[in-house]
């Protein structure tokens, strides 16, 4: 790498981008309050942290523009041990969460469309499609996507992930590291504990390969411990919806959630938890629920719907009804404890072995009944996501247990995380109007 | 009149629209049913005048608006069909029912717990299979009118299986069937087999406590009524006016919330 293209790197990520970006969120938090059309009423003002978060994002796209400059990137699954790749220093592109972005600002039709046009079946998972058709198109909501040296996929989330990734390995002529995790029906055995760490030890050479860099050990136990700690203040600030009323709705979660996943590992996300969490803490000082009028609290199933997530905030709030825990944030603070800096390898192991989807339906409904006991919640929503199967099989039982053998009430709710083609407002709203009534608000 | 108005329900459907008034031992004593327009504002304004002829001036009556069409109406409060339906049919049989409701746009079971509270509920997902619609369509392809489906379905003892449960597809299989030369009523019956199937597969979601009760469009069907029972090896029991469950629902809300 020149000296030239670090300078360029250097100049456009870290003096004139940080600034930039850094003035835009010092004029949004000078300017406080709530955007235009803030339903006030029935919701909190917007956490103060919104801007920040808003900087870290577009941060990460602004470095992953200028990647090229000065570092390799790799394109990873969301359930992916990162930590080795962080350690090699990797600038990290997440396409579910790039995914994310564009259904939040609903531009998932026109880019998985342009998958679709290439021959990829609507009946794909909607992120596969958004993310695919950009690749294919080069269209994206946040300016450029770096192309990868390096594509990591762990099957813990899903199947998907193995045609996705051997079509971007295809695309993009560039090497695959997949790491198979066996599905676990029960306690991981020894046999797929040593199966798993020797596909992770076997992925070190092939990553330093492609960074032109040796891999340091005590490098990857400093990003373990930063995965951890972060892991750690996301799952304490979940936590602290025990409060009643509770502090931050799950549409406030889907929204924070993107550092934990996307930039898990580095020493700024642990600094934005850190804040995060003080000012959960200051709301509960002071009493602010993030429904003003808490009256039923609900848990949520699945993934979110990504492009209208205000919507379905705004509906439930107006109501009384705070959604207050998620099986899918959680996912992202549960496995903390299995994070262990003296053991950076096992630890690695077990954590990504043990990602909600990559155990039975029975241990998410355990999941799900004891968040409602902790959380004292009084009925789910189970949204049915025609894009993600492994999240959605089993909750017809899920949702009958829930209701027959737990007494709350629990609706399933039809749509896609990201493809609003697959939603139908009027429908969505009459179930949940329903639901509401039955809950007596 | 003997009997004062005490409270309004409307219910405007996909296919029908339909009135009850109530008076104040919350019996039905005034109710109108016509096919849904699509001017709903109009069609509820004409309603009004109805009722007021038939009852007197009704200014000051609570109102209560349910059906895909309620945001329109200009009542008091707007109640989601579920509850309505819930409310009807257990001030008609005063114990916990399962209550299946075939409309025109949508099927609901709905569980009616032992106070008439709902206790749990299922609608038909993003697609008009197990629906009216469903009957309303092949109705038109067969050009039998939607009143004689049930009893020429019911008058053979033969049935051709439909495979598809999708309407459009179904249409397209009633088409081959006919070229083929099957007797139409062994179509219609194989028909309403798969329409109670599907409902039957709903009755499911939400577990099917007795006594099962059928409204809606759906009860009117003779066919659909046999089958039922069959599919389920369980008498269906039918209100007095299947079709005004969700609007005497309607009209029973508005009375409790006058009385609060």
């Amino acid at each position: 790498m020149s000296v030239g293209r670090k300078m360029v790197y250097h100049v456009n990520v870290n003096l004139l981008g940080r600034a930039v970006l850094r003035w835009h969120r010092l004029k949004a938090e000078r300017r406080g309050g709530a955007p235009r059309g803030w339903k006030q009423e029935y919701l909190a003002p917007p956490l103060s942290i919104s801007p920040r978060t808003k900087e870290l994002i577009s941060r990460h796209y602004l470095a992953g523009r200028y990647a090229h400059l000065g570092r390799k990137v790799a394109w990873v699954t969301s359930g992916a041990p990162v930590e080795l790749l962080k350690a090699l220093d990797y600038y990290v592109l997440y396409p579910e969460n790039h995914a994310a972005v564009c259904g939040t600002v609903r531009a998932c039709v026109e880019i998985s469309g342009e998958a679709e046009n290439a021959g990829y079946s609507r009946d794909l998972c909607s992120y596969a499609r958004t993310d695919i058709g950009s690749a294919l198109s080069g269209k994206t909501p946040v300016g450029k996507l770096p192309k990868p040296d390096l594509l990591l996929a762990c099957t813990n989330i899903c199947q998907t992930v193995l045609a996705w990734y051997r079509v971007l390995a295809q695309h993009f002529r560039v090497p695959l590291i997949l790491i198979d995790t066996p599905f676990l029906f029960g306690e991981a055995s020894e046999h797929v504990i040593t199966y798993v760490r020797r596909q992770l030890e076997e992925a070190v050479p092939v990553a330093e390969t492609v960074a032109g860099k040796r891999f340091v050990e005590r490098r990857f136990e400093e990003v373990t411990q930063r995965s951890r700690m972060a892991s750690q203040l996301w799952l304490e600030i979940l936590e602290r919806n025990h409060h009643q009323p509770a502090p931050l709705s799950v549409f406030d979660q889907f929204i924070q959630m993107a550092p934990i996943v996307e930039m898990r590992g580095d020493g700024f996300t642990v600094d934005f938890y850190a804040a995060l969490l003080r000012e959960v803490d200051q709301r509960i000082a002071q009493g602010v629920g993030a429904v003003t009028k808490e009256k039923r609290r609900l848990l949520w199933d699945n993934l979110p719907v990504w492009y209208r997530l205000r919507y379905l905030a705004e509906f439930l709030a107006e109501r009384g009804v705070a959604v207050v825990a998620s099986t899918y944030t959680n996912a992202w603070g549960e496995l903390a404890p299995m994070m262990d800096v003296n053991r950076p390898w096992d630890s690695m192991v077990r954590t990504y072995l043990h990602p909600i989807l990559n155990r039975g339906t029975g241990h998410k409904l355990a999941t799900m009944i004891r968040m409602i006991e902790q959380y004292e919640l009084d009925g789910a929503i189970l949204h049915s996501d025609r894009s993600c199967k492994p999240y959605s099989i089993g909750q017809m039982d899920q949702r009958d247990h829930l209701v027959r053998e737990c007494g709350r009430p629990a609706l399933l709710l039809e749509a896609d995380h990201n493809d609003p083609r697959s939603y139908a407002e009027e429908q969505v709203a009459n179930r949940l109007d329903a639901f509401l009534e039955m809950l007596g608000v | 009149m003997s009997h004062a108005v005490r409270g309004l329900g409307i219910d405007v459907g996909s296919t029908t629209a339909k009135m009850v008034a109530v008076g104040s031992n919350a019996e039905m004593i005034w109710h109108w049913l016509e096919p849904a327009e699509p001017r709903v504002e109009e069609q509820v304004a004409r309603f009004l005048d109805k009722a007021a002829a038939a009852l007197g001036p009704l200014s000051g009556i609570p109102s209560v608006a349910t059906g895909y069409g309620r945001g329109l109406v200009p009542a008091m409060r707007r109640v989601t069909e579920i509850t309505c339906h819930a409310r009807g049919v257990y001030r008609e049989f005063a114990v916990g029912v399962t209550l299946v409701d075939i409309g025109g746009q949508d099927s609901k079971v709905i569980r009616v717990g032992s106070r008439g509270e709902t206790a749990d509920f299922s609608m038909n997902d993003k697609c008009a299979a197990g629906t009216g619609r469903f009957l309303e369509v092949i109705a038109q392809r067969l050009a039998v009118p939607l009143e004689r489906l049930g009893p020429i379905a019911l008058g053979t003892s033969e049935e051709v299986a439909i495979s598809s449960t999708c309407t459009v597809f179904a249409e397209s299989e009633v088409i081959s069937l006919i070229a083929r030369g099957v007797a139409v009523g062994a179509i219609l019956r194989g028909l309403h087999r798969a329409l109670v199937k599907r409902v039957v597969a709903m009755i499911r979601t939400v577990g099917l406590v007795a006594p099962l009760v059928l409204s809606g469009g759906g009860a009117c069907n003779p066919a659909i009524c046999q089958l039922l029972a069959e599919e389920t090896g369980m008498a269906v029991h039918l209100p007095r006016h299947p079709q005004l469950v969700g609007a005497h629902g309607a009209a029973l809300i508005a009375l409790e919330k006058d009385a609060d």
